[in-house]
């Protein structure tokens, strides 16, 4: 491999932080003074000497080239994940000529990096040799058919409480406050129906969330009637379909599609988190089929997920998608390179395509709440105290979502912009356009990411 | 695209359309109020009213989704002027980011650790990229414009790189609104000198701020032109903002200034009147100048009381055989003098004859004591000894005299020698007015004296002085200072007693000095009298020393590459930041 002379910006380094104060923490150490033995080898590993509060400095590792994302291997006691050793070593690498000279991984890192290499061989290995795991498919049948059993008696019993609720009108809903949702949404935790269950801890903050709450009160129901009915019908439905209600009620899937092989651009990475999960999306554009696929990757509460991945970079990877119709969520199977730049920025469309677009996604996932976009020549443009993508030649726009409009990121793509067009990567839905990454006009320019 | 501003297709029951009829709006109404209370329409009452309306509000729902069209594009913001200076090399960009990454309010804990201070570096940084004339990324102007709107004193440099697309933004968010009111003197958003007509309507019609700072852009380009641009309108302008605009001739004074400044004597508001003073008495030949050297000059002279000073009370120091200064204080603020700027009343606690005496000294041109004092070069009438406790006015009003009039002779004799073993100089003054007395010197001098303070009396009175001396430090001056944090080290006291001299260093220091440095990084072994664990913070604040050093060598070394060895060429235009 040749990727020694391809380093990675600071904000691409800075994205793999798990946290705000991880990044001020790895800024800091990204300068040669506390270093010492600095080095890179062409297979993509970095490693270092920090000079941290003891007197013995911590050896930091990591390895850049894994097929699974990045790989990080410190002495320090930090429970951070990447700590912010790893971070700032990335950062003396990615920042100043010289710092990391191509050496000799020393004797302590190629010890960790031999034993990551068998690990791996072991599980290709295991992976080859056996392709179903499942002791008993007897059993596993077993347990699928019972656990229908107890979502079917779940969704009948959210119809009903639908109906109670439609039949005393949602005004009630407003009364009621959020305590008769949590209950109904730990019924369905117990029922073996996330999906449901996550949906109806939603309808919760409904009423509380402004003027108009009633009339998405009434869809988010509506919608969640669909689903209760589709699975209770799930047998009368196309195979898709039937796929993707099994999906959206929560029953977990398996990436058995046929994997893609391509070279993936990162288009996108951001996290949502709640209490318990941090959720990690990552959007993925093959720059040779034109396809779009989304990672997701799962972290305890407050730990970063561990894939991470540069956006603006671009690697060679085979991907699967999970069963369902127009499915986009996908996993890696297996990278074969590690990110590089690459000038590649993936076709864009107008806004109206871009409307289209996602009503016809709704003909395979009625649940869908936005498609990923990428919008050609749009300009920011601010309209009665929100902002919306025009297009830069026609006199239409999309609005972007309320909770885009108020994001931070806003304001660096009005500032790439400065009234000229861009060219914006999104997600396009029923609530608006909430950009992710834009691209300045012109045949160079870097991804700046605004999530 | 919801709600309001999406245009959904009305009316039209599309194919498959729900038994009920009814629209979106008679289906919301019908859930808000219930179906006992409101049946849907065409829908018959009874058990299976809920699931009815559910149904519908489904198919409703999807078809409202999928209908969704985009809206009508409101009116675009005239987009930003185009920036000609060339883009920051890679690396340069790339060092931007990480320490706009290292943003206030950092929970570094006490203790400062071995890794730079980030956030202290951007102002150099700022000032180097600016030196250098690159563009700012636009993605980088908001957290650019935010850690201005932070730090005041970011805010000249940090406008200046970020250029005419951080005013356009600045204009579209109220945040930065500060950008638009402190555009600093060159700044783009003034007119150009090309367009008269542009300056004489911003100055008829623009906001008081606008009107500053573009009085102030002119004047720093152009003298002459401001001043006889503020004269259009002088006489209608309220008295605050006459004080202002008078201000703003404090850049560039020149002679052509004194009949404006004359009349402005005449003004009707004191502040006014004392203001257009106090500027003509930094005009040297200005007759006000002539009318204070006159009055100033009567009240000091030389005593040549050889050998004969036998009266007790006016012997100045017992001196025997030497002459001396004496003074007499005015015994009146006339009218002339008022005039002239003098203020009449006294503070509390002051006599009013000093009082009087320390203005007109102070206004008085520092060339015409030479020919009063018997041909007597400044250092020679400053070791004059002075009668009746004189010496600290006298001394005191000379100093203000040479700051205001930016004499450098005057600054250097009244400062003395550096090493001189008092607190003060001959002048006996404050470190306060010694750092202002160096300000005067050419940054040589300046960083010479200071060297040669902190050789004779360390570093616990030098921060002050420090500050006013020019970055990178001078040689001598950085050799001084690593010398005396060498020697405090030896000395068994904690860092943290020269963390702002330490501070100082990491960011004035000259990046060449790091080797020499290399010696003080190693924990020494601990003597018997130093203070426990000392040695291991010192080397620990001389590791961030030597790092901040590097790091700004790196920073310094990354502008300097032109970048056109990437653009291939001087164009610049659309390549990579």
């Amino acid at each position: 491999m040749t990727q020694q002379g391809v380093r990675w910006t600071a904000d691409q380094v800075l994205a793999l932080a798990p946290d705000v104060s991880s990044r001020k923490a790895g800024s800091k150490l990204g300068a040669a003074g506390p270093w010492s033995e600095a080095g890179s080898s062409d297979e993509g590993t970095v490693w270092g000497l920090c000079k941290g509060s003891g007197s013995k400095p911590y050896q930091t590792v990591v390895d850049i080239a894994d097929a699974t994302g990045p790989a990080y291997k410190c002495s320090c006691p930090s429970r951070k994940f990447p700590c912010k050793h790893a971070l700032g070593l990335l950062l003396l690498w990615a920042g100043e000529d010289g710092a990391v000279p191509r050496g000799e991984a020393p004797g302590w890192a190629e010890e960790w990096l031999a034993g990551r290499r068998k690990r791996a061989e072991e599980k290709r290995a295991a992976a080859d040799g056996s392709p179903s795991p499942s002791a008993d498919p007897e059993a596993a049948r077993h347990r699928a058919e019972r656990r229908a059993e107890r979502i079917t008696a779940g969704a009948t019993e959210l119809e009903q409480r639908l109906t109670d609720l439609l039949r005393g009108g949602l005004a009630t809903a407003e009364q009621a406050g959020y305590g008769m949702w949590e209950e109904t949404a730990a019924r369905m935790v117990d029922a073996q129906a996330p999906g449901l269950a996550s949906r109806v801890r939603e309808l919760g903050a409904i009423p509380a969330s402004g003027p108009g709450w009633p009339v998405r009160l009434l869809e988010e129901c509506a919608l969640l009637h669909l689903l209760d009915q589709g699975w209770l019908r799930r047998d009368e439905l196309p195979e898709g379909l039937a796929a993707t209600v099994r999906s959206r009620i929560g029953l977990p899937g398996s990436a058995d599609g046929p994997p893609v092989r391509d070279h993936w651009l990162v288009l996108a990475q951001y996290e949502t988190a709640d209490a318990r999960l941090t959720t990690r999306r990552i959007w993925l554009h093959g720059t040779e089929s034109g396809r779009t696929a989304l990672l997701l990757s799962y972290g305890a509460a407050g730990r970063a997920p561990e894939l991470s991945l540069p956006v603006g970079l671009a690697f060679e990877a085979e991907v699967a998608a999970y069963p369902g119709a127009g499915q986009l969520r996908s996993a890696l199977v297996e990278r074969f390179t590690p990110p590089a730049p690459t000038d590649v920025r993936p076709t864009g469309t107008t806004t109206t395509r871009a409307a289209e677009r996602y009503g016809k996604a709704l003909l395979d996932d009625p649940w869908l709440t936005s498609v990923p976009t990428t919008l050609d020549r749009v300009i920011p443009v601010p309209a009665g105290g929100s902002w919306q993508l025009a297009d830069a030649d026609t006199d239409s726009a999309l609005p972007l979502a309320p909770s885009a409009a108020a994001h931070p990121g806003l304001w660096r793509l009005v500032a790439l912009s400065g009234g000229a067009p861009v060219k914006v990567f999104g997600e396009c839905g029923h609530r608006g356009f909430t950009p992710l990454t834009a691209w300045p006009e012109g045949p160079t320019g870097q991804a700046v990411p605004l999530c | 695209m919801n709600g309001s501003t999406a245009s959904a297709p009305e009316g039209t029951p599309s194919v498959g359309a729900p038994v009920v009829g009814g629209t979106w709006e008679e289906l919301v109404t019908s859930a808000l109020l219930g179906t006992d209370r409101r049946t849907p329409p065409g829908c018959p009452p009874g058990g299976q009213a809920p699931v009815v309306l559910l149904d519908a509000a489904a198919v409703e729902t999807v078809r409202r989704r999928a209908g969704l069209r985009p809206a009508r594009a409101a009116g675009r913001p005239e987009p930003a002027a185009a920036d000609p200076r060339p883009p920051l090399p890679p690396a340069a960009a790339r060092r931007l980011a990480m320490l706009l990454a290292d943003r206030p309010g950092t929970p570094g804990g006490g203790r400062r650790g071995t890794a730079p201070d980030l956030m202290e570096l951007l102002p150099q940084w700022l000032a180097a990229a600016n030196t250098h004339g690159f563009a700012a990324p636009p993605q980088t102007l908001p957290a650019l414009l935010d850690a201005a709107r932070g730090r005041t004193d970011l805010r000249p440099a940090a406008l200046e790189f970020a250029g005419p697309r951080a005013l356009w933004l600045a204009r579209l968010n109220t945040d930065w609104r500060f950008a638009l009111r402190s555009t600093p003197g060159g700044g783009t958003a003034v007119p150009g000198a090309d367009e008269p007509e542009r300056i004489q309507r911003l100055w008829q019609e623009g906001l008081f701020a606008e009107r500053v700072s573009l009085l102030a852009a002119i004047r720093a380009r152009e003298p002459a032109a401001a001043r006889e641009l503020l004269e259009t309108t002088w006489p209608t302008e309220r008295a605050e903002d006459r004080l202002m605009f008078l201000d703003s001739l404090r850049t560039g004074l020149c002679a052509e200034d004194e009949p404006f400044l004359e009349r402005a004597l005449a003004d009707r508001s004191r502040n006014v009147r004392a203001t257009a003073a106090e500027l003509l008495s930094a005009l040297p030949d200005s007759a006000l100048a002539a009318r204070m050297a006159v009055r100033a000059g009567a009240c000091v002279a030389v005593d040549h009381m050889t050998g004969t000073g036998g009266d007790g009370d006016s012997g100045a120091g017992g001196t025997k055989d030497g002459p001396a200064l004496v003074v007499e204080a005015p015994h009146e603020c006339d009218a002339g003098m008022e005039r002239d700027g003098v203020v009449a009343k006294a503070p509390v606690g002051r006599g009013e004859r000093s009082w009087w005496l320390g203005q007109l000294v102070e206004a008085a041109p520092l060339g015409s004591w030479s020919a009063r004092l018997g041909g007597r070069t400044p250092e020679e009438v400053v070791a004059l000894p002075v009668a009746d406790d004189w010496q600290g006015e006298l001394h005191a009003a000379w100093c203000r005299a040479a700051v205001r009039q930016r004499n450098a002779d005057w600054s250097r004799a009244l400062l003395g020698a550096p090493s001189t073993p008092e607190a003060g100089g001959p002048g006996a003054v404050s470190l306060a007015e010694r750092a202002k007395l160096l300000a005067t010197l050419d940054s040589a001098e300046r960083a010479e004296w200071v060297a040669g303070f902190i050789g004779t009396h360390g570093l616990s009175e030098a921060f002050q002085l420090l500050g006013v001396c020019a970055v990178p430090w001078a040689p001598p001056l950085g050799r001084a200072v690593v010398d005396a944090l060498n020697i405090a080290r030896d000395a068994g006291s904690y860092p943290w007693s020269f963390s702002g001299v330490m501070g100082l260093a990491e960011r004035c220091l000259d990046p060449a000095e790091a080797g020499r440095l290399d010696g003080l990084l190693a924990v020494p072994d601990e003597g018997e009298d130093a203070s426990p664990g000392a040695g291991s913070y010192w080397a620990e604040a001389f590791q961030r020393l030597v790092g901040t050093l590097r790091l700004r060598a790196a920073m310094a070394e990354e502008l300097a590459t032109d970048g056109t060895d990437e653009t291939g060429g001087t164009g610049g235009r659309g390549t990579a930041a």
